[in-house]
Parts: C-alpha cells; sequence; structure tokens
C-alpha cells in the first residue's frame, strides 16, 4: 500500500517541467522533498490534483493501486483520498469556510444522506480549536483577506477534516512565524498514521525538525536525483545543492 | 374579462373620490403617454416586446387566501406584517409595532392620514423611463402598504410585507410606501410572489422617505413566478445624516423592469444601492438607476451584482448625477457580472454627470466567468464541479449581503438566497 509515481512527465504550455519522476511513500509514511525553487515541486503537487494547466505527457501516479490519472476530474480525486495542502490557496469570495468544508464532506456522503449539522460544528470546532484558530473564522471567506499563515492553518484545517489517505503539503510552512510552524506540524504528527502517508514538500530544512520525515527526497529540474534519510535534509541546509547538482553530473 | 384599459364595473373603489378623481387623469395620461421606443435613451438594448401588455387582465380577487396567508412566511421574529394579493388586503398583524407606528393600506391612509399621504405619494417625478407605466400604476393601484414611523422611534424588529398575484394574466399593481420620521430607525423585507407560476403583470411603485437622521433598511425579495412581466419603480429621497439601505434581490420573473432613483437631498446623507440578480433560462432584467446629489458631502454606494446563464440577458444603466450645490460628495458606483454562459448578454451603461470639483466619484462594470483555480481549488476538495459552481454563485451574491447588518436577517436572506441557487 502506498502512493506511487511512477516515471511521471508533464508540461505545462510546450514546456517540461516534470521529466521521468520516480517516488513512493508506503503507507503510514512521511517522505519530504526538497528542492531549490523552480525545480517542480508545486508542479508536481498540481499534477497530481488535477489542475487543468499542466498536461501529464507519461507515466502514471497510484494510490494503493488505484489510477490517478484514470480519474478525470480533481474531485473525484480527492474523494479516492487524496488531498494537497497549496503553496498558494485561492480566495473564494462569499464562500464561508464552513459552508466550504461542509460540502467537501457532503460530497463524500453517499446520495441522499445528509450531514448532522450538529455533529459537524462539534468537530470543526475541536479541530480549530487545536489548531489555535478562531471559531470566528467559520463565518469568514475562504482565504479572504487571511495572512499568510492562517492560509496555511486554514490548509491544514481542511485536511484535519477531510481525513485523507495521502496528503501532500506543498510549502505549508512558508509564511509561517515559530509558533504556527509548531501549531500546523502539531495538527500534522496528530494526524500520522499507519493508515495514513505523507509528502512533505519543503524549501527549508527547519520544518522537518517538527515533522521528522522517513525519508528524504531531492528533486532537481523535474526529477527526483537523491533520497536518503533526515540527514539529508541538514546536509542540504548547511551545504545547498551546488553539491548536489555535481554528483549527478559526475555519475551521468 | 376586462382588459387593463378598463375599470372592472363589479369592484367599487375604496378610495377616497378626490383620489378616484386623480386616477381617471392617470389613466388618461397612461393612454396619452406613447409606448417607449429603443432610440429613446432609457430604453436602450431594452427589449421592447415585453412591453406588449395586451395578454393580461383585470385580477379577481384571490381564491386561496388562506393558503397564501400560510405561506407568507419570512423572518421567525417580526414587529408587524401585511400581506395583500390581488390588490386587496389579506391579512394584518401589527402586534408588536411601538405607538405612532401607521402600518395600512394606502387606500386607508388616503382617507385617515391623508396630509401625510398627499405629501408623500408619488411625490417624485418618474425619470427613468416609465412615466406610462407609474401612471398605469396610479390609475389601477389599489389597496397598497403604508408605513408610518415617527420621529424618535424604533420599531425593533423588521416589518414583513407580502404582496401576492394569483391567476393566469392577472394584473398586480402593488405599492409601498414609507415614511420615516426624524430619527426613527425601521427595517422592512417587502416580497413580491406568485401563488402560481402562470403568467402575470405586475407594475409596482415603491417610495421611501427619511427624514432627518432616521435609518432605513428596506429589502425586497422580488419572487414573481417565472413568466411575470414586471416593473417595480422605486424612489428614495434621503434627508439630512439620514442612511437608507435598499437591497433589491430579483429572483423571479421572466422579463423585469426596475428603476431606482436616490435622491440626497440632505447634507451628510446616505444612500445605499445593492442588487442581486440571478438571472437564467431567457430571463431578463433592466435597471436603470439614478444616484442624484443635491446637497453637499452626502454618499452613495451603488453595487449590482449579476450572475447569468443560458440566455438571459440583464442591462444596467446608472447614472450619478452631481448638483452644482453637493460638493464633498462621495458617489460609488459597480455593477459587475458574472458570466456563466457564452450565450448570456450583460449590457452595462454606467455614467457620470459631475457639475461640483469638489467630489469624490468612481464608477464601473466588469464582466467575467467563474475563475478557474477558484473552481478548481473547490474541487480538489472533492467538491463536484457543478455544486463548486453554484458556491461560488452563491459567494458571489453572499459578499453584497454582508452589508446587512442586522444578523438574523442577513441569514435569512443568506437562506433564501442558497435555496434559490438550490445549494444542498
Ligand atoms: N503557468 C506557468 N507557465 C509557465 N511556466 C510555469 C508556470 N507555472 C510554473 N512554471 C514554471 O515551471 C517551473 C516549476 O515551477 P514550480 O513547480 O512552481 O516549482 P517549485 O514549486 O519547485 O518552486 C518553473 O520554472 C516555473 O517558472
Ligand atoms: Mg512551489
Amino acid at each position: 500500500m502506498s502512493l506511487k509515481i511512477e516515471n511521471l512527465s508533464a508540461n505545462i504550455g510546450d514546456r517540461q517541467i516534470l521529466k521521468g519522476l520516480n517516488l513512493e511513500v508506503p503507507k503510514g509514511q512521511v517522505h519530504a522533498i526538497m528542492g531549490k525553487n523552480g525545480s517542480g515541486k508545486s508542479t508536481l503537487a498540481k499534477v497530481m490534483a488535477g489542475h487543468p494547466d499542466y498536461e501529464v505527457t507519461g507515466g502514471s501516479v497510484t494510490l494503493d493501486g488505484l489510477n490517478l490519472f484514470e480519474m478525470q476530474e480533481p474531485d473525484q480525486r480527492a474523494r479516492a483520498g487524496l488531498f494537497v495542502a497549496f503553496q498558494y490557496p485561492m480566495e473564494i469570495p462569499g464562500v464561508t469556510i464552513a459552508n466550504f468544508i461542509r460540502a467537501a464532506l457532503q460530497a463524500r456522503l453517499p446520495e441522499g444522506e445528509e450531514l448532522d449539522a450538529v455533529e459537524y460544528y462539534e468537530h470543526l470546532y475541536k479541530k480549530m480549536d487545536s489548531l489555535k484558530i478562531d471559531r470566528k473564522f467559520t463565518s469568514r471567506a475562504v482565504n479572504e483577506g487571511f495572512s499568510g499563515g492562517e492560509k496555511k492553518r486554514c490548509e491544514v484545517l481542511q485536511m484535519a477534516m477531510l481525513n485523507p489517505v495521502y496528503a501532500v503539503l506543498d510549502e505549508t510552512d512558508s509564511g509561517l512565524d515559530i509558533d504556527a510552524l509548531r501549531i500546523v506540524s502539531d495538527g500534522v504528527n496528530a494526524m500520522r498514521s499507519p493508515e495514513r502517508g505523507f509528502l512533505v514538500i519543503t524549501h527549508y530544512q527547519r520544518l522537518l525538525d517538527y515533522i521528522v520525515p522517513d525519508v528524504v527526497h531531492v528533486m532537481v529540474d523535474g526529477r527526483i536525483v537523491m533520497s536518503g534519510d533526515k540527514n539529508l535534509a541538514h546536509k542540504l541546509e548547511a551545504q545547498g545543492y551546488d553539491w548536489v547538482e555535481k554528483e549527478i553530473l559526475a555519475t551521468a | 374579462m376586462t382588459t387593463l384599459m378598463e375599470k372592472p364595473a363589479a369592484a367599487p373603489s375604496a378610495w377616497p373620490a378626490w383620489f378616484q378623481a386623480e386616477q381617471s387623469a392617470a389613466l388618461a395620461e397612461y393612454e396619452k403617454l406613447p409606448v417607449p421606443v429603443r432610440k429613446d435613451e432609457s430604453w436602450r438594448f431594452a427589449n421592447l416586446k415585453a412591453l406588449d401588455l395586451s395578454a393580461f387582465v383585470d385580477a379577481n380577487p384571490v381564491a386561496s387566501e388562506g393558503r397564501l396567508i400560510n405561506a407568507s412566511t419570512g423572518l421567525k421574529e417580526t414587529a408587524a406584517k401585511l400581506i395583500l394579493g390581488n390588490n386587496a388586503l389579506l391579512h394584518r398583524e401589527a402586534g408588536l409595532l411601538p405607538k405612532g407606528v401607521i402600518l395600512e393600506t394606502l387606500e386607508s391612509a388616503a382617507a385617515n392620514h391623508t396630509e401625510l399621504f398627499k405629501k408623500y405619494f408619488m411625490a417624485q417625478p418618474v425619470e427613468l423611463g416609465s412615466r406610462k407605466y407609474a401612471a398605469l400604476h396610479k390609475a389601477r393601484v389599489a389597496a397598497g402598504a403604508f408605513l408610518y414611523v415617527p420621529a424618535n422611534t424604533s420599531v425593533e424588529l423588521p416589518i414583513e410585507l407580502f404582496q401576492w398575484v394569483e391567476g393566469a394574466n392577472a394584473s398586480v399593481f402593488p405599492h409601498t410606501l414609507i415614511v420615516c420620521g426624524e430619527n426613527s430607525r425601521v427595517t422592512v423585507v417587502d416580497y413580491f410572489k406568485s401563488a402560481d407560476q402562470l403568467p402575470a403583470f405586475a407594475c409596482g411603485v415603491n417610495d421611501l422617505h427619511l427624514a432627518r437622521g432616521a435609518k432605513l433598511t428596506y429589502i425586497s425579495v422580488q419572487d414573481w413566478s417565472r413568466e411575470t412581466t414586471a416593473f417595480h419603480l422605486n424612489s428614495t429621497i434621503v434627508d439630512r445624516e439620514a442612511t437608507a439601505t435598499a437591497l433589491i434581490a430579483n429572483f423571479g420573473g421572466a422579463f423585469i423592469r426596475g428603476e431606482s432613483l436616490s435622491r440626497l437631498v440632505g447634507e451628510g446623507s446616505r444612500s445605499e444601492m445593492y442588487s442581486i440578480n440571478p438571472v437564467e433560462g431567457t430571463r431578463e432584467i433592466d435597471q436603470r438607476t439614478l444616484q442624484d446629489h443635491v446637497a453637499p458631502n452626502a454618499t452613495s454606494d451603488l453595487l449590482y451584482l449579476n450572475a447569468l446563464d443560458d440566455k438571459s440577458r440583464t442591462i444596467f444603466a446608472g447614472l450619478i448625477k452631481v448638483q452644482p450645490g453637493a460638493k464633498g460628495t462621495d458617489a460609488y458606483q459597480k455593477v459587475k457580472n458574472l458570466i456563466l454562459s457564452d450565450d448570456a448578454d450583460p449590457n452595462s451603461m454606467p455614467g457620470l454627470e459631475i457639475l461640483n470639483d469638489e467630489v469624490r466619484c468612481s464608477h464601473g462594470a466588469t464582466n467575467g466567468p467563474i475563475s478557474a483555480d477558484e473552481l478548481f481549488y473547490m474541487e480538489a476538495r472533492g467538491i463536484p464541479a457543478d455544486k463548486a459552481r453554484r458556491l461560488i454563485v452563491n459567494g458571489f451574491f453572499n459578499s453584497l449581503l454582508t452589508h446587512i447588518e442586522n444578523d438574523p436577517l442577513r441569514l435569512h436572506l443568506e437562506g433564501l438566497l442558497a435555496a434559490r441557487l438550490a445549494i444542498g
């Protein structure tokens, strides 16, 4: 059981961004992807979620054996158990967080079954409290006028409510101060379980002190070029990416 | 059956004789005034076919009075309720009105409060194109709603008015006249409803008068059948430091012509003009507005939101007019069209006429589809595209409802909107 990405290639327009990417996150583990700006990390997240701007030109992604690309629509993939916390979450004017998450949960129920409103709010408030999100936010429009950190917390709130099988977190640490980072990390750690896998994309090693990964992957120019344990993240932090690129050239 | 032009012989008028004489004159004026043509400035882009009223007949007294009264439900708590159907009073509840507040039919106001009636009834000239239809309205108006709130009186809970039409091709002439005394406060929700999904004709007038320091929130929930032709001619007169908030929600109708004039006659007055218009099928909403700044340091804020699906049409023509004496004016006018279909036809004509330079004015119109990124974001949470689109449209309108300060009222309107857009 795993989230398995095989030989994945994807374009935006006629520009290739992902160039045969391989990665497997066994269920129950947390993997991290680190890489320089522009290496294609967000592209990977959005391609998995089914963003219409990207064209998959080769390879596959499977969730516990289920072929993601056989599901055309992003909502099908989400209901199949994939969650992507976006680097730049969208603002949705006039749609409250409460109604948004409610619609997302309702969409997971069988036809004709109604979400219990009282239970829903109890559950929502509990998760908000643990992420230290003011309960007043339930009636705020999704991400509208939120600070960077509030947006990221709202992504984690959605993840906590939707209970995915595999979660991809794209730079969920950016824009967070140290307290918020701890709160968000606690939220993620509380969800770590043998029944769930995480792929944590980050720019900084800092996050990985809080969410300690089982495996760290390095992404360069649309490929995973190196994998290791959490010490790899420390080495990248201390020495930058140049040595990685040299090593690849040497072995190429 | 009698046509619109003839007075039904059987129904004796409840109006005083002097008003009946005015009605005869109004009928003559209606007949004399020409039917508008496209080259009339205020009928540009208009669908003139809708002006053929020959199919419509005089309304009979309502047959299903009990059903309509039972269906006249809105807010949980109200101060008073007036229910009218086919140009007659069906029901009145006024238990929680403070002393001195008058809520009754216009007919009885004409008899019992003649001075007030004469001072305020259709006191404003009709400037936005429908003089002919205002004359028809005056000639045929019956019953109607009259609300007077005396000075320094606050009506805490909202007042609800229900104006029904029943029967095929029936014609109704709803009228709401609200007079707010100095420093008074009141909220009114005015529902326009059809007893059945049949063609009908409504020709309504509503006039809001705010004396110094008054605060009025007026909500029109227009929910006529999808086969109704309707005119709604509105005027709002705002005196010193008074604030009028008027929201017009057009949920129904096949063809709606709305004319809304706000005249800021007192220094420091404020008029908020909002409208939400979900349109689909071949429905049309034609709205003409005027923000007339007469007094200095007044504010007017107009925001009209249209969401157009299928082959629907909207027309918005608005004018901000700043009179020479109106220095320090703040005037805003914005129409936003959310385009849901390639066949939809939005027409926007915002306009300014500024005769004083010490002003802040802005006006504009935008057209745009649902954002693909917003849609993707919602789908990425598992919400199917169709539901996501409806939520986004709902959100588009909801962001306007945040201007309504009264929480139970706003929640109620959010509920009506969600029901209208079939958000489960
Ligand atoms: N809409 C777009 N059009 C063209 N190029 C794009 C677009 N979005 C991203 N890119 C390019 O794709 C590459 C990868 O971007 P991205 O996946 O966001 O990288 P990362 O998340 O690793 O910083 C970058 O070179 C970026 O400029
Ligand atoms: Mg990125």
